[in-house]
Parts: structure tokens; sequence; C-alpha cells
């Protein structure tokens, strides 16, 4: 008989990346440069959280489980979560792991999620952001959602639960589609899907006391050589800073800046 | 070397532009004609697309709107051709059919290139990533290199002409815990506009517009351009979702960008910034987007799009 408390268990995949507002580079071997010291909680996460804790609360005393992989300064975007209102933490933590492309990545959450599995409640939903703002491939949640034979529901705009269906709304370039799938399943979302709380001064005192659990890749059963940048099925062989823009034109206008504008892509064959 | 096309397309058999440019890629990059994939039962439109030396047409048992029937129909096909190069269109639908391939036949993936060449038989693909402000050159080093082409980064083959052979195969369905169900879709109407992510003119508005798109409407007809929005503008319901420009909707990279009342908050950029020529038209002198513009207006877009428009018409005559 399947266990019954919690209602529902929730796993949201969190991601710690540089801030967009900051300089951001490549390293020399082409991998993103993550010690600059200012990093955060990838913005679209911060909707997935908001997904799975509303989802929580519409089903009732339901687990939710923040996720992440990356190193030391990582379990930061693991604790944004938690002051948000998650229940407790896992944090992959292995050198072994870094330079792993989108599927190494993919591969170790899903070790992680059926550990989690393992540990106790069965994992009825897995949610993710649409994207991270810094590899911004958005493979990760359908590579997921494979690597557990799930369902995925992905690019939600809506989401919702009815026993253990969920259905999501999500708006494409050329359709706008309603999905539903059985539980358990994997729903990845939109900047859309709603506007996510700001963690209060409670949350935040809460979130020093929630558990955050350190795995490895040999804790989770996954093969070094399978992820990392050793594992990675892409390799960067060149990277460099987009040259600046030249030969730049700047008015303030004073009646004419329409006709200046339309002279301007003449003479540079734009139109 | 063969390299597979899928060939996206309306529920009427109408191709995708960007399938015209992936067939011209591919038929670049490799000495072999490329091969196209048909996912569906919608009719192969009469006159081609040309350029192909085969088309494999795939029955499949499910909705192949989604990802999971796509990604068996590709899995039928690679089986039977042995193909080692596949290409799609960089669109949010096609990554989620990649990153499952990726898993399941381990291919390895490159997102949202600008460029590809098959370098001693190898995959290496142009991207810039980091808001456009870095290019980078990726090598696929698995066996199967899934590269999803960004629109607009070639030009499209005349895809007139005579029909290619149709090879016909039938998907196997993979087993599956639960399924994905498709409730509803509506499919949009055309806006008699060309498509946002690979126009070649794309003139955006943003908070600065206060809701009023009619001067980006009256130059976006002058320049044949495709219109575009700013999260803000959408946000506020002054346009459908789907115009959205910037990190989390429509990456565009057009020979044009037009931004109007656009402020250029770095979400936006990231989804703009490879623009060959960037025109910046907004009232604040300090708004970040004046960095990057190349011609950029410090005045009021009511006034100055107007005029830009009715000079370009005068210029033409």
């Amino acid at each position: 008989m399947k266990v019954t408390l919690p209602a529902v268990r929730i796993v949201v995949a969190v991601k710690h990346v540089p801030d967009i507002q900051a300089e951001r580079t490549l390293r020399d071997d082409g991998r993103l440069a993550r010690d600059g010291g200012d990093g955060t909680l990838n913005e679209v996460d911060e909707n997935a959280v908001e997904a799975a804790l509303q989802l929580a609360e519409a089903a009732g005393g339901a687990e939710v489980v923040a996720l992440t992989m990356g190193p030391d300064d990582a379990v930061d975007a693991a604790r944004r979560a938690l002051q948000m209102g998650a229940d407790s933490a896992v944090h992959v933590l292995d050198e072994a792991a870094a330079g792993s492309d989108a599927l190494g990545t993919a591969h170790v959450l899903a070790a992680a999620v059926r550990r989690v599995a393992a540990d106790g409640v069965p994992v009825d939903l897995v949610v993710t952001g649409m994207a991270a703002t810094d590899g911004l491939t958005s493979l990760v949640p359908a590579a997921l959602a494979a690597e557990l034979a799930l369902p995925a529901l992905t690019l939600a705009s809506q989401v919702s639960l009815d026993g253990d269906r969920v259905t999501v709304r999500r708006e494409l370039d050329h359709a706008v589609e309603t999905l539903r799938a059985p539980l358990p399943a994997l729903v990845s979302v939109s900047d859309s899907a709603n506007e996510a709380r700001y963690p209060n001064f409670a949350g935040i005192m809460a979130a020093r006391k929630k558990p955050v659990t350190v795995w490895s890749l040999a804790d989770l059963g996954v093969d070094p050589s399978e992820v990392g940048a050793g594992g990675a099925r892409t390799r960067v062989l060149a990277a460099a800073p987009r040259p600046a823009r030249t030969d730049r034109v700047l008015v303030t206008d004073t009646g004419d800046a329409g006709v200046q504008l339309a002279a301007y892509l003449v003479e540079r064959k734009l139109v | 070397m063969t390299v597979l096309v899928l060939l996206d397309h309306a529920d009427d058999g109408t191709l995708r532009p960007s399938a015209g440019e992936l067939v011209a890629l591919a038929a670049r990059v490799s000495d072999e004609a490329p091969e196209g994939v048909w996912v569906g039962a919608a009719p192969l439109p009469g006159s081609g697309p040309a350029g192909l030396a085969r088309v494999h047409r795939v029955a499949v048992a499910h909705d192949e709107h989604l990802a999971q029937t796509v990604t068996d129909a590709l899995s039928a096909v690679l089986d039977a051709t042995g193909a080692a190069v596949l290409l799609l269109d960089s669109t949010f639908e096609n990554k989620d059919v990649a990153a499952r391939l990726g898993v399941a036949r381990g291919a390895g993936v490159v997102t949202d290139a600008d460029a590809l060449a098959l370098v001693d038989g190898t995959v290496v693909a142009g991207k810039t990533v980091l808001a456009g402000t870095w290019t980078t050159r990726v090598e696929v080093v698995a066996p199967l290199a899934v590269v999803l082409v960004k629109s607009g980064s070639s030009d499209a083959a005349d895809l007139a002409g005579e029909a290619p052979q149709v090879v016909e195969h039938t998907a196997a369905e993979a087993p599956g815990a639960g399924r994905v169900e498709v409730v509803e879709r509506v499919e949009r109407a055309a806006t008699g506009r060309p498509d946002l992510a690979s126009a070649a003119v794309v003139v955006v508005g943003g908070r600065g517009t206060d809701g009023d798109f009619g001067p980006l409407e009256e130059l976006a007809d002058v320049l044949g351009a495709a219109i575009g929005a700013t999260r803000v503008a959408t946000d506020e319901g002054w346009i459908a979702r789907e115009a959205q420009v910037g990190q989390t909707g429509v990456t565009v990279a057009p020979r044009l960008y037009v931004g109007a009342g656009v402020s250029g908050a770095v979400h936006h950029r990231g989804g703009m910034q490879s623009a060959g020529t960037i025109v910046a038209v907004n009232s604040d002198p300090d708004a970040p987007i004046f960095e990057i513009a190349d011609f950029g207006v410090v005045g009021d877009l009511f006034q100055v799009l107007p005029q830009a428009s009715a000079e370009l018409r005068r210029l033409r005559g």
C-alpha cells in the first residue's frame, strides 16, 4: 500500500548561477567562471520553488525538498529555497561533477531524486525552472524526466494538481497547449507561472534549522567517468568576448531625429 | 555524411521557414544531400521540400506535438539510416526532443547554434553565450550529434522544386510509465508578419510605449518587420506573451533590431544582443540600451517613429 503521509512529495531542482547583472566570463577551457562571489539563485528557479510551495499548500501538508548540485557556494541556492519555505535540502557536492554538460547534470540530479525517494516516501512531482541563465540550454528538465522515465510537462505558465494528475498550460511560438499527465511527473515552469514570494524574517530564521544533506557521486552510485568535464559530450574549442560595437551614433531629438534615423537605415542598406 | 533535418510544419502541412534554412545549412556542410524527417499525418507540401535526397515520413501512435512522440519518430529514422548528425530548429519544443535523444541515444547536444561545420567528420557548432557577450565554438564528441540551430542563422533553401522520394517508417512505441495527454492545443493564426524568431528585421516595444504599439506597427509595416516586446509589455498585457524577446522568451538575432521605449534590461539584452545593427529610441538618456545601440535617439518614440516611417516611405517614393 502506498504511504500517504505526507500527501504529496515534491522535489524542486534549483541552481546557483552567476548574477546576470554582473560581468560574466568564460575561462580558458570554455567553462563559466563560477568563483566571482556574486552568485544567486537562478531567477526562474524562484518561480519553480514558488510553484512547488503553492502546489504543496494546495495539496495540504506536502513536503518540498530543494535539490541542487554544484560547488560549495551552490548551497546558497538551496538555502534560498529553504528560506522561501522548502522543508529540506539536498546538495550534491563532488569535484568530479564539475564541468558536467546539461545531460551529465540531469544524470546526477536523477540519481539524487532516486536517492531521495529511496530514503522514504516516493517522489510524486519534480519541479524545475525552464532554463538557467548561465548555460541557457533548457535541456535539463526534459533530460531529467527521461532519466527518471517520468512524463514531462515543460514551460508551464500555469500548473495545477488534481488528485493524482497534474495539468499545465503552456504558450509556445506557434500554439497554446493544455497538457495533463499522471503522477509521478516532472514540470518545468516559465517566469510567468507566478510571482515568487520574498523570504520574510521568520522564513530566514526557520531556514537555519532546516536540514541540508550533502551527497557525493559515490553516495548516489554515479560513475564519475559518465559526468563532469570528462563525461561531457560537447567540448568548447574556443571562446572569446564579442568585440565591442564601434562607430556608434547617439543623437538627441531636436525635431528631425526620425529623418536622421531613416537616413541612417538607408545609408547602411538596412531597408 | 548523411545529415538529417527535422521538418517542422504547421498542422496543415505548411513548412516553417526554419525548415528551409536547416536544409540549406545541411546541404552546405556535407557533400551528401540532406534527408528530411516528417513526423505525423499532415500532408507533405506538394512541390517539395526540394534539395533533400529523401524524406522519411514517420507514422506515430500518439499526439505528434509531444516531445516523446517526436523523439520516438526520430529514433526510428536514426535506426534506419544510421545518420550521425541531426539538425533541429532551436525551439523550446525541440530542445525537449534533443534532451530526450541525449538520454535515450547518448547524443551530444548543442543548443542555439548559429554556425555549423563538419571538420574531419566531427560536428563543430558556433554559438554565442552569456547574453550575446561571448562567442564560442563547440565540438560534439559523441557518435550522434544533435544540433539545434537558431532560425535566421542561414539563408533558406528554395523549397519549391521536385518532391523527393518518400520513405515510410513507423515509430516504435516507447514503453511508457505515465504519458502526457494533450487536453487542448490551439495553433496560433498567422499574423501576416514574419516569424519573430527568424525575422530579418524586428521592431520591439517596451514600457515607453505605454501600451500603444501603433507607431511600432507602422514602422514594422514599412520595414517588413516582426513585432516583439519586453517582459514589461507582455506582463502588462499590452501584447501577447509569445512576443516577448529575452532570455526566457524568444531569442532574436535579426539584421536590424529597433527598440522603442525599451530600457535594455539585461534580461532583454540576453535575447537580442546578437542583432546585426541595434537602433534604440528612448526618452531616458540613461537607458542601458544606449550602451549597446549602434544608432541611439534620445527622444519621444511617438514623434521619432512616425517621422522615420514617413521619411522611409518618401525616400522609397
